[in-house]
């Protein structure tokens, strides 16, 4: 089933945070599309739950050094 | 990671210790301790230069040459050959600049912030048993009653089920005035109870409510990119690596360290990178705070070339409802021959009828208690009946003559003026005679003909009406507004035939309409402004859309997009000045690393604070306008 993440990210200030989130989470597996909102502080990204799990999307996201505030899952 | 983590998570206390380390190798180089000066500012470098490297590294992974790559390597060469203090001075100025950057960016995303913010996370649901629970808004669904105390936001979109009150819808229309709610009105998410108490139904909750959506659209066109941003963005995509390349050079063929670092340092694209973006965010945020969603900074550089205006003119131009305009008595009180007639029409639910039920309600007349006897509807004609003895018809001429009712020449002429005004008319008998003439139009907005003077001398040449109405009517209202140029009885078909043609005419159309059965114009057009609906297929098909039906906010949105449009042209002028300027310096040897470094940071603070002056340009809405719910 594809899914629907949103997370909701602290300010983002330099334009190359976003090229790194979006490669980051673009390279795992199940990943169908990812946007940052760069303004916004968001990730959404669509992912197939099959294959991997929310959670460890957030993780990738906060490894690379970036809070996650909230996150939310929905139907795609 | 965990590292990676805390550091970033502790940046700005870093950059103080780097500030009070800088300050006390100066103190020390002052008391003459030359060791301890170089001590400090080398720990203050090192200590400094670990954030920006570790983003260096992210960016490098993802194979990105970022501005941090080239500030790492210009701090490593300057350690390489012992210039601590430009090392760590540069550094510190880089770190600071950041996060000077950060609070102002901020700043300049306000707007939608603030917007995001009023938007309740909790809710008061209603049980069965009459109690309240309260659970996150997220759990709720459709059918649930909510109970929304005094200043609190609403949860849902949803219909008042009970209690009545004071509600300011600003969050939605950016009109901020207290509308009266009672049972079985609409109310939106986002919205602000001043004062009463209310259960509200939900009939859309989360993600779906109006307020929901334009939010997320509004998230969504801050981050699109306007032509200038693309532009930029693939320049810097080219220019940061060549300024590597270029640093390289210079070092190999100078053999000088210390020129090469510096032009390391002074190639860091800063303000160009930044000076776009931040306008369009400032300039996107502003509508929405006035109730204009902007779908992004391209439709901003499309929307300040616009000349040419083309508005539908039924439910944008006018109210798109008609309305009692001129009423005639020939004999009789007038109102109450008023009253009889809306006793009459009470039976009929004809457009016009409506319309006079609705004066006779806004005078106050009692009607519906009226004995009427032996009334009857006659389609495509009227109504006839007996009110108190007195047989009473009020129709069209048809009936009338049907009837036996003739005119005098003088009602005659008074019903031609009339019909020549382009309203449709209503005429009443009563015993055979006629006493009253009732013309029915539909109303102009009353701001219009400011509205659009004001868009003139924003810089709008042509302004057109399309209307699918009469010729008669459609030139009426054109004569009023001062439009220039008018078209009459058009299919949906018709008018984008008219958009089209005037685009192939070299013009820039933005096409102006409420949305609901416009929307193959509002495509077409190269700016398609949505008016006074926040539905879905307006926010689908339009570039802009006007949450409220109201032309002062038209006038605004172009007027703000001409701004914001200059502003990203001045910040572009600025970062490109600075650029040459520091080549100069450079040349002429008046600029080195650290002041370059100032020079950088301090450029991009002037543009973020360019940038800022379209947060609050217009100022707050001034209150005068239609109520968008009526």
């Amino acid at each position: 089933m594809t899914k629907k993440l949103t997370l909701q990210l602290d300010e983002l200030t330099c334009p190359s945070c976003l090229t790194k989130i979006e490669t980051a989470v673009k390279n795992q597996p199940g990943v169908e599309t990812v946007k940052v909102l760069f303004n916004a502080g968001k990730v959404k990204a669509q992912f197939d739950d099959s294959q991997i799990a929310a959670d460890q999307l957030t993780r990738v996201v906060s490894d690379l050094g970036y809070e996650v505030k909230s996150s939310k899952v929905t139907e795609a | 990671m965990k590292v990676q983590r805390w550091i970033q998570a502790h940046t700005t206390p870093i950059t103080w210790v780097v500030a009070v380390l800088i300050a006390g190798g100066y103190l020390s180089k002052w008391l003459q301790a030359p060791r301890l000066y170089a001590g400090l500012l080398a720990l203050a470098s090192v200590l400094a230069v670990v954030p920006i490297a570790m983003h260096a590294w992210q960016a490098l992974r993802v194979r990105v040459v970022s501005i941090e790559l080239l500030v790492t390597i210009a701090v490593i060469g300057a350690f390489v050959i012992g210039e601590y203090n430009e090392s760590a001075i540069v550094t510190f100025l880089f770190l600071f600049g950041n996060l000077l950057e950060q609070k102002t960016l901020a700043k300049t995303r306000s707007s939608i912030r603030s917007l995001t913010e009023m938007a309740p996370t909790t809710a008061d649901r209603l049980r069965a048993d009459g109690t309240t629970e309260t659970i996150d808004v997220d759990d709720l669904v459709t059918g649930d009653v909510v109970v929304v105390r005094p200043g609190a936001a609403l949860p849902v979109d949803g219909t008042v089920a009970d209690g009545d009150g004071y509600v300011d819808e600003a969050a939605i229309t950016g009109e901020s005035r207290p509308v009266h709610k009672t049972v079985g009105a609409s109310v939106y998410a986002g919205a602000m109870l001043s004062n009463g108490f209310l259960h509200v139904q939900a009939t859309k909750v989360g993600d779906d409510t109006t307020f929901a959506k334009i939010v997320e659209l509004v998230e969504e066109a801050q981050d699109t990119k306007s032509h200038a941003e693309k532009f930029i963005d693939r320049f810097a995509q080219y220019y940061t690596p060549a300024v590597l390349v270029i640093a390289l050079l210079v070092g190999l063929v100078t053999r000088d360290l210390r020129l090469a670092i510096t032009v390391l340092v002074l190639g860091c694209p800063g303000a160009l990178v930044i000076g776009a973006p931040v306008s369009n965010v400032a300039g996107i945020g502003n509508g929405a705070k006035h109730g204009i969603l902007v779908k992004g900074g391209a439709v901003m550089d499309d929307f300040a070339k616009i000349d040419t205006f083309v508005f539908d003119k039924t439910g944008t131009l006018t109210q798109g409802r008609p309305a009692v305009t001129a009423l005639t008595t020939f004999s009789g009180d007038e109102d109450e021959v008023l009253a009889q007639v809306a006793k009459l029409e009470s039976l009929s639910d004809h457009p016009l009828g409506q319309a006079i039920i609705q004066a006779a309600e806004q005078r106050g007349l009692q009607y519906a208690a009226l004995p009427l006897a032996a009334s009857e509807v006659i389609k495509g004609e009227g109504v006839t009946g007996t009110i108190a003895g007195h047989r009473i018809c009020a129709g069209n001429a048809k009936l009338l003559a049907r009837h036996g009712v003739a005119l005098t020449a003088a009602q005659q002429t008074a019903l031609t003026t009339l019909q020549q005004r382009g309203a449709s008319s209503v005429l009443v008998a009563i015993d055979g005679a006629l006493v009253q003439l009732i013309g029915i139009a539909d109303q102009l907005r009353p701001e219009v003909p400011a509205a659009l003077v004001a868009l003139k001398k924003a810089g709008a040449l042509h302004l057109v009406m399309l209307t699918g109405d009469n010729r008669a009517t459609a030139t009426t209202v054109a004569n009023q507004l001062g439009i220039d140029e008018v078209h009459a009885e058009l299919l949906p078909a018709d008018k984008v035939a008219y958009v089209k043609k005037m685009q192939a005419a070299g013009r820039h159309v933005a096409f102006v309409g409420d949305g609901i059965n416009d929307s193959p114009s509002l495509a077409t057009a190269d700016i398609g402004i949505a008016m006074g609906s926040g539905t879905d297929v307006a926010i689908e098909t339009s570039d802009v859309v006007l949450v409220q039906a109201n032309f002062q906010a038209l006038v605004h949105a172009y007027q703000l997009a001409k701004k914001t449009v200059r502003n990203t042209r001045e910040n572009v002028v600025i970062a490109i000045a600075v650029v040459v300027f520091l080549l100069i310096g450079l040349i002429a040897g008046f600029i080195y690393m650290a002041s370059g470094m100032f020079v950088h940071e301090a450029s991009i603070l002037v543009v973020i604070f360019n940038a800022m002056r379209l947060i609050d340009f217009g100022g707050r809405q001034k209150n005068q306008k239609l109520d968008a719910s009526a």
